[in-house]
């Protein structure tokens, strides 16, 4: 335990006496947000966003000119609990719903009636569905969310992700290639004890830079947590134990710092764009979906989501973290075990 | 080429080989080091020096052979058991001097005193510096109280002062000889055979990855050498006056013919000056001297100690 300590202890020196990095770390999020902050502000989607649930497949018929309305965008979503959400924040104009009863004929739809562009794409409803189809309306509230807010979870992911992938896969490559894993070998320390104190020493120093990050964008830009902090911050360190754990795998064999910088920028690089960090993959075709599904960057952006803006528990988020969890204890074995020191 | 008396070994190799692909780098090596001396590894570029010595501390392994400590074959905790200063090594950067030291002592079970140590080594003056902002010397200080901190039996270093300059090399060998008198035993390679004939008790010299030659440096100059050099320069004399010298012998003598000198090899030194003196060879500017390990080495090898 000793030795792990220490570890930890050295490796936390190590980073935050590094000036350099400290800065990038804490400015690049900031940086980023205030950007989008003044970039976007006041700024809206032109184009009406109505959703289907669970197709819209089921209304060819019955809402035949309405699907043919080409300034709207349509949205399929597998998951209700999600368009309902969308709805509420204002991010979703109209949601269209199978008949809750069997069989029934009738529309079921459910809106935000706090917003306008609910009520226009209600009016485009009713005045294109042929005569005689019954429209059932459901209403719920929720305040909007800005696009600044949205963002916050996604850029706290995406600096978990640098952080951990490069942070750690990056420094252990460098340890190797100028020889400080050489004099390490040469210590009584195992290949475990000296992955698992790089994977705290960081994950302890993300627990720090992620909330310096939310604090700031609570003052810089007025954001608002919804669920508990300390929901979030067990939430962050098991995403990035379980991003800390892919630099490890990769930094196990790699001795040349420019491949594994060719290895960590193709693995990072899609997820940045098909996380939903930036933008949200509704509608987005279904094998971008399939993709996204498979990235760990796209759970952790939810599960960031589901705590920070919908307020969800940490209970809610179980199977993600089950998932994250699970990887991570994979991962720390196998590069353990594939390890090279020189 | 080991001793009869194996029991006096506190590390001992046997038929140690290590293999890469098609090039032998150590062949079948025997060594014997016997506890609380300086043990130097001596050899040419190449010749498996570091190979060997990476064998032993466990950071290579073996293709075969044996290696016991203190009789038994070495197991995991052997690495609890020495203290290791590599030929070029790298520190966690941002990380202070005496940070290291504490770092690197929380690995081990035993522990020496790193007060102690800051003043073996002296390390006073550069203590609280970023280690990897330090001069060759205080660097290599460094290095040598790292390899200090469990309070090893053996201390295994490969070619410490490389890259030194002659001052820090001295304050070097200066340390290593009161790590020595404190019955450490010090398993040494080095290029410089002034530093192995000045710290090592015994020496063996490898070639081609096999122990050529094992013992104590006065006992293999003995050996190998008899008598004295003379030393005669080209330089400042006319041809004839040196036709004498071109000739193989002068008396009992030898003569070499070198690039820029003749060197004579002789036992009778008293008679060989007076045959020289008898011939009218010129002798400003010559120098005498013993033989010494850089010809023991070049003798051995073939090869010039840097080659």
């Amino acid at each position: 335990m000793k030795k792990f300590i220490a570890l930890v202890v050295a490796r936390s020196k190590e980073y935050y006496r590094d000036r350099t990095m400290l800065v990038w770390t804490f400015a690049f999020p900031f940086v980023v947000l205030l950007g989008f902050a003044y970039g976007y502000a006041g700024k809206s989607d032109p184009v009406l966003k109505v959703g289907f649930y669970p197709s819209r497949a089921a209304f060819s018929e019955s809402l035949k000119d309405f699907l043919s309305i080409s300034q709207i965008q349509f949205i399929d979503y597998s998951d209700e609990g999600l368009a309902l959400g969308r709805v509420r924040r204002h991010q979703l104009d109209l949601l269209i719903q199978h008949s809750p009863a069997p069989g029934g004929s009738q529309v079921v739809y459910t809106l935000n009636p706090e917003t306008d562009r609910a009520s226009l794409a209600e009016r485009l409803l009713k005045s294109s569905a042929p005569p005689g189809q019954v429209l059932e309306r459901q209403a719920l509230t929720g305040k909007k969310i800005r696009y600044v807010d949205w963002l916050v979870p996604g850029l706290m992911s995406m600096n978990l992700m640098f952080s951990s992938l490069f942070g750690v896969g990056y420094v252990i490559v460098r340890y190797r290639k100028n020889g400080v894993l050489k004099r390490m070998r040469a210590t009584p320390l195992s290949a475990f004890e000296f992955l698992s104190a790089q994977v705290v020493s960081r994950m302890l120093l993300l627990l720090i830079t992620s909330s310096l990050t939310l604090f700031g964008a609570m003052l810089l830009i007025g954001f608002r947590i919804q669920g508990s902090y300390f929901s979030l911050m067990a939430f962050i360190a098991i995403c990035s134990t379980s991003l800390i754990s892919i630099g490890l795998l990769v930094a196990s064999r790699i001795s040349s710092e420019e491949v594994a910088d060719g290895v960590l920028n193709l693995m990072t690089w899609p997820m940045i764009f098909l996380s939903g960090i930036w933008f949200s993959l509704d509608g987005a075709s279904p094998w971008v979906v399939a993709i996204s599904k498979c990235l760990p960057l796209t759970h952790i952006v939810n599960g960031m989501r589901a705590i920070l803006i919908e307020g969800q528990r940490l209970q809610s988020l179980v199977p993600e973290m089950l998932g994250l969890s699970v990887t991570a204890a994979i991962l720390i074995a196998v590069g353990s075990a594939i390890f090279k020191w020189r | 080429m080991l001793d009869t008396d194996e029991m006096n070994y506190i590390l001992e190799v046997r038929a140690l080989t290590k293999r890469y692909q098609d090039h032998l780098a150590v062949n079948a090596l025997n060594l014997g080091v016997r506890p609380g001396i300086c043990f130097g590894l001596l050899g040419p570029n190449g010749a498996g020096k570091t190979t060997t010595l990476e064998m032993i501390e466990g950071i290579l392994p073996p293709t075969s052979g044996v290696i016991l400590y203190q009789g038994e074959p070495v197991g995991a905790s052997f690495k609890q058991e020495v203290g290791i200063q590599f030929q070029s090594t790298a520190l966690p950067e941002k990380i202070q001097v005496g940070e290291v030291l504490e770092l690197f002592s929380a690995f081990y079970h035993r522990k020496a005193d790193l007060q102690e140590l800051r003043k073996l080594c002296d390390l006073d003056e550069f203590w609280d510096r970023d280690a990897t902002e330090l001069s060759g010397g205080q660097r290599q200080r460094l290095l040598l109280a790292l390899a200090l901190v469990n309070d090893p039996h053996i201390i295994f270093l490969d070619e410490p002062t490389t890259g030194l300059d002659p001052a820090a090399r001295r304050n070097f060998w200066e340390l290593v000889k009161l790590v020595r008198s404190r019955g450490k035993t010090i398993v040494l390679t080095t290029h410089y055979m002034e530093e192995a004939y000045e710290l090592c008790d015994e020496i063996a010299i490898l070639d081609r990855g096999v122990v050529i030659a094992q013992g104590s440096p006065n006992k293999l100059l003995q050996d190998h050498f008899q008598g004295l050099s003379i030393c005669i320069p080209k330089a400042g004399h006319t041809e004839e006056a040196l036709i004498p010298l071109q000739q193989k012998h002068i008396g009992t003598a030898q003569v070499f013919e070198r690039e820029d000198a003749f060197e004579v090899l002789t036992s009778e030194p008293d008679v060989t000056m007076r045959i020289l003196l008898d011939k009218k060879i010129p002798l400003d500017g010559i120098q005498i001297r013993t033989k010494n390990l850089d010809d023991l080495f070049l003798k051995l090898t073939g090869k010039g100690v840097s080659s």
